[in-house]
């Protein structure tokens, strides 16, 4: 089965791409993945959401006559001639088990969790090789500091590609160090949202239950009727405070 | 790339009408949304329309139902196995409850069928989360601000949106369960974008009637998956997981019940059983099937897997004659194309935008009729912009929403989008983006109930692949909200139903050669196999000297 419209028929030129040292020619125009794909590479693995979000696909690639270790994503990343690359779809990082809910949210429970922060040498290196350009040396050095809000905030970015854990001289695995910093800070650094509690609340109290029975048993010309002649609209620009006239079933 | 110099040209036009919509904007002085007669008129120029687009079905409960030929080709095709090969007394893993897909949906029925006290095991196509799940920006939709808001004005959006056609059933749980499911995502420290005192922010989206869309910065789905995909990884033994092994075939007993699945390593090419007393299929979209030929925004592993498999264990589908295009996908630069600009995006205050620089529809329509007011710019009116690869596109006038809401704010709240397009060399805080519909959500599915039984007992089903909710057609925000609220539903009745289960029967694989025969006697198999997998982007003339290679999905 063919599915082709991911490549266009429009000729580009071509340029050479170096694929775990072998050469290929590619169109110029396109990203790294599709330059794969295009030179006949069936993906299984370094591939996911096709679009810098799922952090399956990261990529590391050096250019000729130049020392840098360059990083993306090849699902994002336009090729450029005589690259050479390979990708890094997976790089094992310990993860620490955690019972969520018994958590009280404070650093210490990190540093229980996760000894290994105190491993990091500040060099840097995670930063760098970060596709998704999140300063991940910073995050990890809120955290040291107890700063959870901090690391959760600098740390929101991630993709979880695993790239940082991979260069690190303190082997940290980064990005779980992050995500737990994040469910923290979303849990229990935040204030839970009132009107959401009371909602859920007046839900279960039965409030709105007479007002769904008479629309469940309206037939479709009186379900378009209350669209289009009693449902008020909010208005683009209103402010939080803004209600509604009629306050038919609130 | 940058906008070449055509399209700065171009640009230029959009530029000269930006601060007097700018005023309109800001004054509430909108193009008037349409009416329901206006709507059915410009729906004529959406692809669901074209006759010629699809056919009746052959085969199958549906048998008779028109629907796209792609998804039809997957339907009426074979197994990608010989059923007859598969020794089913011979299993390699046997649980209480298996669920297939490890997007949103899957992951949290898992949560929730671990917590009826049973063993839980994700088979998943690619890795945990690789899934449209991860890709979703724009936000959850839930009416949590009582002040202006209830689960009845919810009601009466989704139906809206759906044409009125929805399940009620299915409608009236996702309304009033939507809230829960947002305090239970906050209890798992899922960081919804609030203000200081915790009060969730809330926008609109395309056919709401309240601002009752939440967000997680432009990164909702993905914060939402990350968060409970962390947590299932907290309880290993109970939750265990299978990646690069999609399901192939569901199983069922002799008792008509169904019993497990064969999964299909993709590393290894083995073909492997999993025996379960509950199945809760989760498998998600569509997308990479490029119905009519479209692109689209989804992830690289929606190609229907899970309508096929439940298709052929005797569940019938709904509402498949439906496809959602979104209303702005990227048509450039070339590289990023079909990707999803969210919704949010209008939200704020983008225009759409024509060649000459008009506003030609009001951005809060639903998305069908969006799309549609887009094609027919384009295709019917002429006013649509040409890209360099011969294509055609709108343009959305993101530099409005600095204007309208201070500098710096496209790059704080679109950071994504905002780095996507810099790599590009495009600032889109300063110049407008080119968009086309993308091929983006699969309105139907699976028939199911609202407790995510369906007509195959121990079979259940969570999140896109299911049918009914949507009706005709999704609004923003009402499928991450989906997930969640029908995912812990199937999860708990799944758990629940294992934990009380004790007959069983014995395996069997006897749907599937009926329904290959099936195939074989209506003659309109030919000779594809299904599910698909995978798709196949391989340049035509690279494959061509593939000789040895039986491409079929990923059958190699
Ligand atoms: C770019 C984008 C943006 C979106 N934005 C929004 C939004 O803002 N708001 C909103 O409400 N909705 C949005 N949606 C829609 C929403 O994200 C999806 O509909 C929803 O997440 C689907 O969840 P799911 O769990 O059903 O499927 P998915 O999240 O796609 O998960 C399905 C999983 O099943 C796996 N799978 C597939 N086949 C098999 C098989 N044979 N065996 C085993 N596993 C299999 C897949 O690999 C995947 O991991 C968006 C979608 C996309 C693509
Ligand atoms: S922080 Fe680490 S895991 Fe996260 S995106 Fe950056 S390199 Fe990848
Ligand atoms: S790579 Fe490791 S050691 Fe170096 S700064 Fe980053 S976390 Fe610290
Ligand atoms: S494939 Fe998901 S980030 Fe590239």
């Amino acid at each position: 089965m063919s599915t082709t419209t991911e490549q266009t028929a429009v000729e580009a030129k071509m340029i050479p791409i170096y694929v775990m040292g072998k050469k290929y020619e590619v169109p110029e125009t396109l990203t790294i993945m599709k330059a794969l794909e295009y030179a006949g590479y069936k993906y299984i693995r370094g591939c996911g959401c096709r679009g810098g979000v799922c952090g399956a696909c990261s990529t590391v690639y050096r250019k000729p006559g130049d020392y840098k270790i360059y990083t993306g994503l090849a699902c994002q990343t336009v090729v450029e001639p005589e690259m050479y690359l390979t990708q890094l779809p997976f790089y094992p990082a310990n993860r620490a088990t955690y019972d969520f809910h018994a958590l009280e949210g404070n650093p210490e429970e990190i540093f229980g969790l996760y000894p290994e922060l105190f491993r990091c040498v500040a060099c840097n290196a995670c930063s760098k090789v970060c596709p998704m350009d999140v300063e991940v040396m910073d995050y990890i050095a809120a955290l040291k500091r107890g700063d959870i809000a901090a690391a959760a905030q600098i740390s929101f970015d991630c993709i979880q590609c695993g790239l940082c854990a991979s260069r690190c001289m303190g082997e940290l695995p980064q990005y779980h160090i992050g995500q737990l910093a994040r469910r923290i800070n979303g849990a229990y650094l935040t204030p839970r949202a009132e009107h959401l509690a009371t909602m859920v609340a007046n839900i279960e109290a039965g409030r709105y239950t007479e007002c769904l029975n008479k629309l469940k048993s309206a037939d479709e010309d009186e379900l378009k009727r209350l669209y289009t002649e009693e449902r008020e609209l909010e208005p683009a620009q209103a402010g939080e405070d803004w209600t509604p006239k009629e306050n038919v079933c609130l | 790339m940058p906008y070449p110099e055509e399209l700065k040209k171009l640009i230029k036009t959009v530029e000269s009408t930006r601060a007097e919509r700018v005023e309109r904007k800001k004054n509430d002085q909108e193009v008037p949304f349409m009416t329901l007669d206006e709507r059915h008129d410009i729906l004529q120029h959406h692809p669901d329309f074209k006759e010629e687009g699809r056919r009746e079905l052959q085969a199958g409960p549906s048998k008779g139902y028109k629907i796209a030929h792609e998804m039809a080709d997957l339907l009426e095709a074979k197994s990608r196995v010989d059923p007859d090969k598969i020794n089913l007394e011979n299993i390699d893993h046997e649980t209480d409850v298996l669920i297939i897909g490890g997007g949103g949906a899957g992951t949290a029925a898992a949560l929730l069928a671990q917590e009826q006290g049973v063993r839980v095991t994700i088979a998943t196509k690619l890795r945990h989360g690789d899934a449209n799940t991860m890709m979703a920006e724009g936000g959850i939709q839930a009416a949590t601000k009582g002040h202006k808001d209830s689960p009845y004005y919810h009601y009466l959006d989704v139906m809206g949106g759906g044409h009125f056609k929805n399940n009620p059933d299915l409608v009236e749980t996702l309304v009033t369960k939507a809230p829960d499911a947002i305090k239970w995502l906050e209890s798992l420290g899922c960081n919804f974008s609030k203000f200081p005192d915790g009060t969730l922010h809330t926008i609109h989206g395309g056919g709401t009637s309240r601002k009752r869309m939440h967000y997680a910065a432009d990164i909702t789905g993905a914060e939402m998956m990350r968060t409970i995909r962390d947590e299932a990884r907290n309880r290993p033994g109970q939750i265990d997981l299978i990646e690069f092994s999609p399901a192939v075939e569901l199983i069922l007993n002799d008792k008509g019940e169904c019993a497990g699945a064969v999964l299909y390593n993709l590393e290894t090419e083995e073909y492997l059983i999993v025996k379960a007393k509950a199945v809760v299929m989760a498998t998600g979209g569509c997308g990479r099937l490029h119905i009519q030929g479209f692109m689209t925004t989804n992830h690289y592993g929606a190609t229907a897997d899970g309508i096929v498999m439940g298709y052929r264990a005797g569940v019938p589908i709904c509402f498949l004659h439906t496809v959602q295009y979104h209303p702005t996908g990227i048509v450039f630069p070339e590289q990023a194309e079909g990707i999803l600009i969210t919704e949010k995006f209008r939200g704020s205050g983008a225009n759409l935008v024509n060649i000459e620089g008009q506003q030609f529809v009001n951005e809060r329509e639903p998305r069908d009729v969006e799309a549609s007011a887009i094609i027919k710019e384009c295709v019917v009116n002429e006013k649509g912009v040409p890209t360099p690869t011969g294509k055609l596109g709108v343009w959305l006038d993101s530099p409005m929403i600095d204007m309208l809401s201070g500098e710096g704010t496209v790059e704080r709240e679109f950071p994504g989008k905002y780095i996507l397009f810099k790599r590009y060399g495009i600032d889109i805080s300063k110049e407008p983006m080119l968009i086309y519909p993308t091929l983006h959500y699969q309105n139907g599915g699976l028939d199911f109930k609202n407790t995510g039984e369906t007509d195959v007992p121990g079979l259940f089903v969570a999140g896109e692949v299911g049918g009914g909710i949507h009706g005709e057609n999704r609004l923003m925000g009402n499928s991450l909200l989906d997930i969640m609220v029908y995912g812990r539903i199937a999860g708990e009745t799944a758990g629940k139903y294992a934990k009380e289960y004790t007959n069983g029967g014995k395996l069997t694989l006897e749907h599937v050669v009926k329904y290959n025969k099936e195939i074989d006697d209506a003659g309109v198999g030919g000779g594809r196999v299904a599910p698909m997998i995978l798709p196949d982007y391989t340049d035509p003339r690279t494959r061509e000297k593939q000789l040895t290679t039986n491409y079929v999905g990923t059958l190699r």
